[in-house]
């Protein structure tokens, strides 16, 4: 149940600036971005308005998730640093108007789906808003901190729904960049949770660095990234793609996996920075862009 | 006995432009929508090559 926040009997209504924000529009810039390149990495062609239709669909469910993960997480939100200043936990929205905006949203991605594209796709979507709500949100983060490795499937969707959206199928390509995002979120994420731990554990959420101490966490973040690389290159020598991803995959993997070892083999004292965290999380951001650009890239222009 | 919720004075003027804003996002945004589901139908009706 939302850990609701307690408004007056006469609240204003909600500033559309505060809507937007409930949509975590800085995720969905991700989400949308390796929709596309599933999309656009797909055998064919799509129609460009139902590809921007398709693509709408995706980041509209995106931003549904968002806003009821921010809904139900109100009351954790309020407790760390990093999120008190969301609409939710400020007190600019109230709750009931969140899930109203939440819940609406997502069925009209869903039906926006269904029309510009296929039921498939209309289908994988659901599933994704779904699984990151009831299963990664609900279920999950507040019991386990393996919550990001198995939670990290929501955010694996859209290139696989954007392939299913032009092509009406699953390929093993989509299958393989579902896989590298999912390989890439527990990395990703830890990097973060290693300088906000304070904020996870003032908020009783159990991210590994809390639960399982910086050493573990620093080890498992390692572990990820080479397992990654493997990931993000396979397509290449099982002939999905062509060199000029396979040579870019490797590259950038390569830096991923130093990076990595910088942070999963260093120990932190009182004052520490945190600087190779930090850079890491960035890097990944980066490189997740730039490896689903070289993936369409590839497609378009074969070396 | 002192009144441990003390609310905002309501701001009458603020809910009023707040209201307003939505209502004319809102406008623009049932007509883009329109224009979408328009474009998506001749889309659907015109075979792609």
């Amino acid at each position: 149940m939302a850990q609701s926040l307690t408004h007056g009997e006469m609240s204003l209504p909600a500033d559309w600036r505060d809507l937007f924000a409930l949509t975590k529009p800085r995720v969905m810039s991700l989400v949308v971005f390796t929709a596309l390149c599933g999309l656009l990495a797909a055998p064919g062609s799509v129609h460009p308005v139902l590809a921007f239709s398709s693509i709408l669909a995706i980041a509209l469910g995106a931003g549904a998730s968002g806003a009821l993960n921010q809904w139900y997480e109100a009351g954790l939100d309020a407790k760390m640093k990093r999120t008190a200043g969301r609409p939710l936990p400020a007190g600019r929205l109230d709750p009931q108007t969140a899930l109203h905006f939440g819940v609406g949203l997502a069925a009209f991605s869903v039906f926006l789906m269904l029309f510009a594209a296929n039921w498939q796709a209309a289908v994988l979507l659901t599933v994704s808003i779904l699984f990151y709500v009831f299963v990664y949100t609900m279920w999950l983060k507040p019991r386990t901190p393996q919550n990001i490795v198995i939670g990290g499937a929501a955010g694996a969707f859209p290139p696989l729904i954007g392939w299913v959206a032009a092509t009406g199928g699953v390929a093993p390509l989509p299958v393989l960049l579902f896989l590298l995002i999912f390989l890439w979120t527990p990395p990703h994420f830890w990097a973060l949770a290693l300088f906000v731990r304070s904020d996870y554990a003032a908020a009783g959420i159990p991210m590994m660095p809390v639960v399982a101490g910086e050493s573990s966490t620093r080890r498992q973040i390692l572990f990820y990234a080479l397992i990654m690389a493997a990931a993000a290159i396979a397509p290449w020598p099982l002939g999905y793609t062509g060199a000029l991803y396979g040579w870019t995959a490797v590259l950038l993997s390569a830096l991923f996996v130093l990076l990595s070892i910088q942070v999963g083999t260093r120990r932190t004292g009182e004052d520490d920075r945190m600087q190779p965290e930090k850079r890491l999380f960035a890097y990944s951001i980066a490189y997740l862009f730039i490896l689903f650009g070289a993936v369409v890239a590839d497609h378009w222009w074969p070396l | 006995m002192t009144d441990e919720n003390p609310q905002k004075p309501f701001d009458e003027a603020e809910y009023r432009r707040r209201q307003r804003s939505r209502a004319n996002l809102m406008g623009w945004i049932l007509g883009a929508l329109a224009l979408l589901f328009f474009f998506i139908t001749m889309a659907r009706m015109v075979p792609h090559s």
